[in-house]
C-alpha cells in the first residue's frame, strides 16, 4: 500500500504520491515547504507508517559530507600510540562511521533523514552526488568500498536558504508542501486534538487565516503554530467567544506570541 | 495492468517537449524516470495521480511549479470530461492538437489573442448597432465593451482561462487550476517570504572573500596524520569581503515602494559587512543624506562621499528614475533645490569613480518605455538597470561581479 497519512500526520495527495514515487525509484525526495509545515515531521512518518527504523542527519553550517560517511579520528590514534595502546596497529578502531554508513550497513531497509540541506556550505550536496545516486562511497583508510545492504528511503528536507545545485535535484523527486487548505487543516488539529470544542476550532482557525491574510506580515505562523496555539488555549481556557471579536488591526489576541513570533508583525496588527 | 509503452511515449513526449519548449528546465533524465515511474505502477491511472507525480519527478524548483500548472492546464485541457479509465487511452492526435497550439509561445499567444479579438470585435459590432438605434452615450458605450472582454480572453493573466469553467461531469476546478504555487513565481515583486530567497541572493556575493587563515582543527589532525610533525592547514576566510554603497531614492513618487525598499535594505543590512547607504530624491546632486527625518540639516557632499570611498564598492542604486528629464539633463533642474550642475554629471561622476554600478527600479520592467526619465538613467547607468524583483537582483548581482 505504500505510505499513506497515520494518526498523527494527514499527507496530501501529492505528498503520497511523491513519497510512494521516491520509495518505488529508489531515488531521495526532497521535501521543502514553509517552515511549519511538517517536513522534518515527514520522515518520522514515514518510518512509524511503514515500520521501519529512522536515520536522522540534521545539518548545520558547519557539517561536511564527509561526515555523513566517517570520520578519521587520528588525535585519538596519535594518543593511543603514544600511550602504546595495541589498537593502535588497526586503523578500523579509528574510523568513525557516519550516519550514511549506518544507514547503508544497515541489514534491513531504514529511512535516512537528511534535515535542512540547506544550512550547510553550497557545496555540500555536490559532495553527495555519487553517495546517493550509486548508494556507495569508498573509504580510503580501510581501502574499501562501503555499499548499502539495502538502499535506504532518503528524504531531504530545504528551508531554501541556498538553492541546490541541479545536478543535485535532477537525482532526486521534488515535493513542495504548501500551507494546508481548510478541510486539511481541519483535520490536522482533529488528529493532534480529540474531542475539542468545534466552535473553538472554528474560530480559531478563522482568526489564524485571518491573520495569515494580513499583507506586511513578516512570518507567517503555519501549521506547528496553531497546534500549539490551540494547546494553549485550551490550557487557557479561553473560550470561542473572546477570539470572535477579533479582527485584523485590533492588535493583541490571547496568546499571540504564540502565532507571531516577530514583534514587529505584533506592531503591525494594531495598524 | 501496465500501459502500452508506444502510447505513453507519444502522449508524455510531447507534454515534456511543451514544458521544455516553454523554458520549464526538465532534463530527458527525468523523464525517463517519469516512464520507468508509470511502467512500475506506482500510481493508479487517474489523472491527479498522474499529475502529482510528474510534478514531483519533473520540477524540482517552486518557482516552476505555477509554470507546470498552467502547461498541465492548457495541454490536458478538455481532461475534466474524461474518466479517469479513458485518460490513458486519449488519441494522440487529440493530444498533437492542444500541444501544437503551445508549442512555439508566439503561436500560442497569436491564437489566443484572435480568439480573444474575433469575441471582442463581435461585441464592438454589435453595441455600434445599439448606439446607431440609441444615439447617445457612444463613447462609453464603445469604451466599457470594447475594453472588458479583454479582461476575459485577451491578455490579463487573470483573465485568461487557461483551464476550464466548471463541467457538467466533474464538480470542481483541478488542483492545477488553482494555481496556488503562483506567488514563488520568479519574477513576482518581492515581499516578505521572497525577499529570504533575494537575500540568497546577495549572499552568493558575499562569498567572494579569499583571504586565508589558519585552520587550527584540520591543522592539528594533519599534524596527527604526519606523525607529529608539524603541518600547517589554511582555509579561505569566511569573511564577508564585499562592500557595498546602497543609494535609495526617497519620497515623491517612490512613496508607493517604501515597504519594499525597506525589505530590500533590512535585507541588505546583513549581508555586507561594509555596507554605507545614502538617500536622495529623484536624482543625485550634490548632496546626499544618512538620516531621512533631519534630511534637511544633515546634508553630507557627494564630493565627501566620493573621496571616501574607493573603486572596490559596488554601488546599487535604487530609485523608480521616474521625474522630468530636466531633471537629469538640466542645471537647475531638481524640483528641489538650485542645482548649480546637472543631475547627469553628478551620475556620471559615480559611474565613472565606480567600477561596479547597478540600479534597482522597483517600477516593472515593461513600463519603463512609458516614462522617459528612465531611459535617460538607463544609459548613464550603462543598461544595468534591473526591475526590483527577484530575477531582477539576480541579474544585477550578475552586474555587479562582472
Amino acid at each position: 500500500m505504500g505510505f499513506q497519512s497515520t494518526k498523527t500526520y494527514i499527507a496530501s495527495d501529492g505528498l503520497k504520491v511523491a513519497v510512494n514515487a521516491s520509495i518505488a525509484l529508489q531515488k531521495p525526495l526532497i521535501v521543502k515547504g514553509e517552515p511549519g509545515t511538517g517536513k522534518t515531521l515527514l520522515a518520522e512518518e514515514i518510518a512509524e507508517s511503514l515500520g521501519k527504523k529512522l536515520i536522522s542527519w540534521n545539518v548545520k553550517s558547519t557539517t561536511t559530507a564527509q561526515q555523513g560517511l566517517y570520520e578519521y579520528d587520528a588525535v585519538s590514534r596519535l594518543r593511543d600510540s603514544q600511550l602504546g595502546d595495541e589498537k593502535v596497529n588497526d586503523i578500523a578502531n579509528y574510523i568513525v562511521r557516519g550516519k550514511l554508513w549506518e544507514a547503508f550497513d544497515s541489514e534491513e531497509q531504514v529511512i535516512l533523514l537528511i534535515d535542512e540541506v540547506d544550512k550547510a556550505d553550497i557545496e555540500f550536496p555536490n559532495d553527495l552526488l555519487q553517495e546517493l545516486d550509486k548508494m556507495e562511497f569508498y573509504c580510503y583508510e580501510l581501502k574499501k568500498t562501503i555499499q548499502a545492504k539495502i538502499r535506504p528511503i532518503i528524504i531531504i528536507t530545504s528551508n531554501n536558504e541556498k538553492e541546490l545545485p541541479d545536478a543535485f535535484l535532477r537525482r532526486c523527486l521534488f515535493h513542495y508542501i504548501s500551507f494546508p487548505e481548510r478541510e486539511t487543516l481541519k483535520a490536522i488539529i482533529d488528529v493532534h486534538y480529540e474531542g475539542l470544542e468545534e466552535t473553538l476550532i472554528n474560530s480559531a482557525m478563522r482568526l489564524f487565516y485571518d491573520l495569515r491574510s494580513i499583507r506586511g506580515i513578516k512570518k507567517r505562523p503555519s501549521t506547528s503554530e496553531i497546534i500549539d496555539w490551540i494547546k494553549l488555549l485550551t490550557i487557557g481556557k479561553i473560550t470561542a467567544k473572546e477570539l470572535d471579536g477579533w479582527q485584523p488591526g485590533n492588535g493583541d489576541f490571547p496568546y499571540s506570541g504564540a502565532l507571531l513570533k516577530n514583534e514587529q508583525d505584533l506592531v503591525t496588527l494594531r495598524i | 495492468m501496465s500501459f502500452k509503452s508506444n502510447i505513453l511515449e507519444n502522449m508524455f513526449l510531447d507534454f515534456f517537449l511543451v514544458l521544455k519548449n516553454q523554458g520549464v528546465p526538465v532534463t530527458l533524465k527525468e523523464y525517463l524516470s517519469l516512464l520507468e515511474a508509470l511502467k512500475s505502477n506506482i500510481i493508479e491511472q487517474k489523472v491527479d495521480d498522474f499529475y502529482h507525480l510528474s510534478k514531483s519527478i519533473l520540477i524540482k524548483n517552486e518557482k516552476y511549479l505555477d509554470k507546470f500548472d498552467q502547461i498541465f492546464a492548457t495541454y490536458f485541457k478538455g481532461i475534466e470530461t474524461i474518466t479517469n479509465e479513458e485518460f490513458y487511452k486519449i488519441p494522440e492526435e487529440w493530444m498533437k492538437k492542444n500541444s501544437e497550439k503551445m508549442l512555439s509561445p508566439e503561436q500560442m499567444e497569436q491564437i489566443k489573442a484572435m480568439g480573444g479579438l474575433d469575441k471582442v470585435l463581435d461585441r464592438l459590432k454589435e453595441l455600434l448597432e445599439e448606439q446607431k438605434e440609441r444615439h447617445e452615450g457612444g463613447g462609453k458605450w464603445i469604451g466599457t465593451g470594447g475594453t472588458s472582454p479583454f479582461g476575459a480572453y485577451g491578455y490579463n493573466p487573470e483573465g485568461i482561462r487557461i483551464g476550464q469553467h466548471e463541467s457538467r461531469h466533474r464538480k470542481a476546478i483541478k488542483v492545477w487550476d488553482k494555481r496556488e504555487f503562483k506567488n514563488l513565481d520568479d519574477d513576482v515583486e518581492l515581499e516578505t517570504r521572497n525577499l529570504k530567497m533575494a537575500l540568497r541572493k546577495l549572499r552568493t556575493l558575499t562569498r567572494e572573500g579569499k583571504q586565508e587563515e589558519l585552520d587550527i582543527r584540520k591543522t592539528v589532525k594533519s599534524t596527527s596524520n604526519n606523525a607529529g610533525m608539524l603541518h600547517l592547514e589554511m582555509v579561505p576566510s569566511k569573511k564577508n569581503n564585499i562592500k557595498v554603497l546602497l543609494f535609495f531614492d526617497i519620497g515623491g513618487s517612490m512613496d508607493d515602494h517604501i515597504k519594499l525598499c525597506s525589505e530590500l535594505f533590512s535585507a541588505a543590512k546583513y549581508e555586507f559587512k561594509h555596507m554605507e547607504h545614502y538617500y536622495f530624491h529623484n536624482c543625485i546632486y550634490e548632496n546626499l543624506w544618512q538620516n531621512n527625518i533631519r534630511r534637511h540639516n544633515e546634508h553630507i557632499s557627494t564630493y565627501d562621499m566620493l573621496h571616501k570611498f574607493n573603486k572596490e564598492y559596488k554601488v546599487i542604486i535604487v530609485g523608480d528614475a521616474s521625474m522630468s528629464p530636466y531633471e537629469i539633463a538640466s542645471q537647475y533642474g531638481s524640483v528641489e533645490h538650485y542645482n548649480e550642475e546637472a543631475g547627469e554629471t553628478w551620475m556620471r561622476r559615480i559611474t565613472e569613480q565606480f567600477d561596479n554600478v547597478v540600479w534597482l527600479n522597483p517600477v516593472p520592467e515593461k513600463e519603463w518605455n512609458y516614462t522617459r526619465s528612465i531611459g535617460m538613467m538607463k544609459v548613464i547607468v550603462n543598461d544595468n538597470m534591473f526591475p526590483l524583483t527577484l530575477h531582477g537582483i539576480g541579474r544585477a548581482i550578475q552586474a555587479l561581479l562582472n
